[in-house]
């Protein structure tokens, strides 16, 4: 644990090689990483696979803001209404979707999260504000700060007790706080909670036999990953204070199955492994142009340069998404198990190769030995 | 009384493409126990179908007009124009119905590809990984269209002929004021006629006898002998044509663009859900149903009473009734239970 919360906060330092040592991306990697720590809770625990958990993470998102809008700038108060908020909404979505499992329950969710962003994007505009999203405006009330000071110019930014929550310092709390629901999400994988999760996973019907009702452990399952994303909505909006409904679509859904599963399916580290590889690559991937195509490949033919260039634009910059789905089904196809089980299996592959060389080795020594023996 | 015949005419034009792509999908599920998160993007695909057919019968050359004496212009004439006169004018009039006869080898193809290449490996694995899959599949055909396409939705006009509106109350004597596009009562009557020969190719041939026996048992069917592997192969391409030529028809009514097929699965599936998994008729039915409700729960009157209630009724109903009815309006006892 404690290995861990170093590796975490030092990844400035050890960040910097891949060029993605600054703010912007690291607080996108620990704050996916708490929407994938608690993802992998429901999906990797229980193996109910939900689409709909982008609609927390927008609940989560939309009620920071409006909490900056109303009480304070301090981001305390605001991330505690996201989680209760996304919280409540959880407990109605599970209530519900948790009648169902397999296929339909990935369908009910699915079908909550899209009546979400429909929502917020027609009748519920005077709280969404619709496409624009939700933004910061001069004359929001904020009636805690009036209450200590008075309005200062221009628009206020988000601070954590006087400390300013862009930037670095905004990558370090909520590494902190990423830090802390890890520390939550081991304890649960560790708890007799965690194992009857597992439990429900491998068989239900066996569970019910032996007299357990499922239903209130799933339901925590759910309640539980769903306060992790709409933690994870609130650190988004403390870190840049706007929200927007896309946050709530499907494909945004689909983006944190995809990491999870990336990463690894019900292991503690997989899913921040794969959220970190991700938003790595969606960095990257959809920063490159044309030119610095060019610049790639310029040490090949002109032909061929040109050639190779129009096949990879295909694949960056607007085609980010294409990478991404081809990623998906791979992963799927190949990898089920995410890339933590790739590197365990090539690991001990390449145990067993080298035990076997030794085996080999020692045998024709052992021959040799053998042989002068003989002679 | 009028307001409330025109909506359940809005309805049954939405609701013919939902029940469509909805058969389709209880057709994959049914048989081949496939989850296809990909057949909106095939619904797409046949929408573009139309699209290319368009544009290649468009293909046009700049010729000098003649008209303008000012200065040198230049109009485009569609080659089809200049070789066959009124006859070229007439083939690009028709083109949407047309695309339906490039469609469907076109969907044949691309399902029997989609099948052979990557669906087949994973009869055996899970519902949850098949999902997955076929969403992250149904993402890359998507940004391959726009790639292709741009962004942009592409209008594509219907046959000049029934581009008007006809005015069915007249005919039927039921008052004036009931005006509908012609081309929504055609994708009514076209889906009626696509359902009712599935329906019919299902019920008295062979093939679909052994299709039918397939989505109540599958191991069996397999069992007595017969190559399952191959009626699966033509079930999907199936499937897939069912869903293009849909798109195809659908293509004059909205614009097609590259998220279309995204659009229509999420109430596609919930479709297929409401009807019961593996249920035919279920599928039909409830295509039908949801899509008059939701023009129902467009109209003026109801928006007023319950805001916003158009963008969620399909949900609604999907909620309630899985909760009353877990299986479905006309579920199958047996399929898709876990």
């Amino acid at each position: 644990m404690a290995i861990f919360s170093v590796v975490v906060l030092t990844m400035p330092i050890w960040m910097k090689p891949f060029g993605a040592a600054y703010p912007d991306i690291l607080q996108k990697f620990v704050i996916f990483g708490v929407f994938a720590i608690g993802y992998n809770i429901l999906f990797g625990l229980t193996g109910y696979l939900s689409f709909g958990h982008a609609a927390f993470l927008g609940v989560g998102s939309y009620t920071a803001v409006w909490s900056f809008k109303l009480l304070t700038m301090n981001i305390v108060p605001a991330i505690i209404l996201s989680v209760i908020m996304s919280g409540i909404f959880a407990v109605a979505m599970g209530y519900v979707a948790l009648r169902r499992s397999g296929i339909y329950f990935s369908i009910l969710t699915l079908a909550f999260a899209q009546m979400c962003y429909n929502l917020a994007y027609s009748v519920l505009t005077p709280i969404t504000n619709g496409e624009t999203g939700l933004q910061l405006a001069k004359s929001d009330p904020r009636i805690l700060d009036r209450l200590f000071s008075e309005a200062g110019d221009g628009l206020p930014s988000t601070t954590f007790f006087g400390i300013e929550t862009s930037g670095y310092s905004g990558f370090y709390i909520s590494a902190v706080i990423m830090i802390v629901v890890f520390y939550i999400s081991l304890k649960i994988f560790k708890s007799s909670f965690g194992l009857k999760l597992k439990a429900i996973k491998s068989n239900q019907n066996r569970m019910r036999y032996l007299g357990f009702n499922t239903r209130p452990y799933l339901l925590t399952a759910f309640v539980i990953s769903g306060m992790y994303a709409g933690l994870a909505g609130g650190l988004l909006a403390a870190t840049d204070p706007l929200a927007g409904a896309e946050r709530m679509q499907w494909t945004a859904s689909g983006e944190v199955i995809l990491m999870t599963i990336l990463g690894g399916v019900g292991t503690l580290f997989g899913p921040l492994l794969g959220v970190i590889i991700i938003k790595y690559f969606e960095n990257i991937f959809s920063s490159v142009n044309q030119l610095d195509l060019h610049s790639l490949y310029s040490m090949f033919p002109t032909w061929l340069e040109d050639s190779l260039v129009a096949i990879s634009s295909l694949f960056v910059g607007e085609g980010w998404h294409l990478t991404l789905g081809l990623l998906f089904m791979f992963v799927v196809a190949f990898l089920p198990g995410g890339v933590l089980e790739g590197l365990q299996l090539t690991y001990r592959k390449i145990s067993v190769y080298l035990s076997k060389k030794k085996q080999k080795k020692h045998q024709e020594s052992e021959e040799d030995t053998g042989v002068n023996h003989g002679k | 009384m009028d307001a409330i015949l025109l909506q359940l005419l809005n309805g049954l034009d939405k609701g013919g493409a939902y029940a469509l792509i909805a058969l389709g999908l209880t057709l994959a599920f049914g048989t081949l126990g496939i989850v296809n998160f990909a057949h909106g993007a095939l619904f797409m695909l046949g929408a573009f179908c139309a699209v290319t057919f368009n544009k290649f019968l468009t293909l046009s050359k700049s010729v000098k007009d003649e008209s303008i004496t000012f200065f040198d212009a230049y109009k485009e004439i569609p080659y089809l124009e200049i070789w066959w006169g009124d006859t070229g004018t007439a083939i690009i009039d028709y083109a949407v119905p047309l695309s339906i006869l490039f469609a469907i080898p076109v969907m044949l193809f691309i399902g029997w590809a989609l099948e052979r290449g990557l669906i087949q490996y994973f009869y055996k694995r899970s519902h949850a990984s098949q999902i997955l899959f076929t969403f992250g599949l149904a993402i890359v055909i998507q940004e391959i269209i726009r790639h292709i396409f741009g962004a942009n939705p592409i209008p594509t006009p219907a046959p000049a002929i029934v581009s008007g509106s006809a005015n069915i109350g007249l005919f039927f004597g039921l008052g004036e004021n009931i005006i509908y596009p012609w081309w929504r009562l055609i994708y009514f009557s076209f889906s009626i006629c696509v359902i009712g020969a599935v329906f019919a190719f299902l019920k008295f041939t062979t093939f679909g006898m052994v299709v039918r026996a397939g989505i109540q048992n599958r191991e069996m069917v397999g069992l007595l002998g017969i190559n399952i592997e191959r009626r699966f192969t033509i079930v999907f391409s199936l499937s897939a044509v069912v869903a293009g030529v849909a798109g195809v028809m659908y293509a004059p009514i909205v614009p097609p663009d590259f998220h279309l097929g995204m659009d229509f699965l999420v109430l596609t599936f919930v479709v297929v859900v409401v009807g019961g998994m593996g249920s035919l008729p279920g599928a039909v039915a409830a295509g039908f149903l949801l899509g008059i409700l939701q023009s129902f729960a467009a109209m003026n009157e109801v928006k007023e009473i319950l805001p916003g209630i158009d963008q969620i009724i399909i949900y609604l109903v999907a909620v309630v009734v899985l909760l009353v009815r877990p299986r479905g309006l006309m579920g199958v006892k047996g399929v898709f239970e876990d």
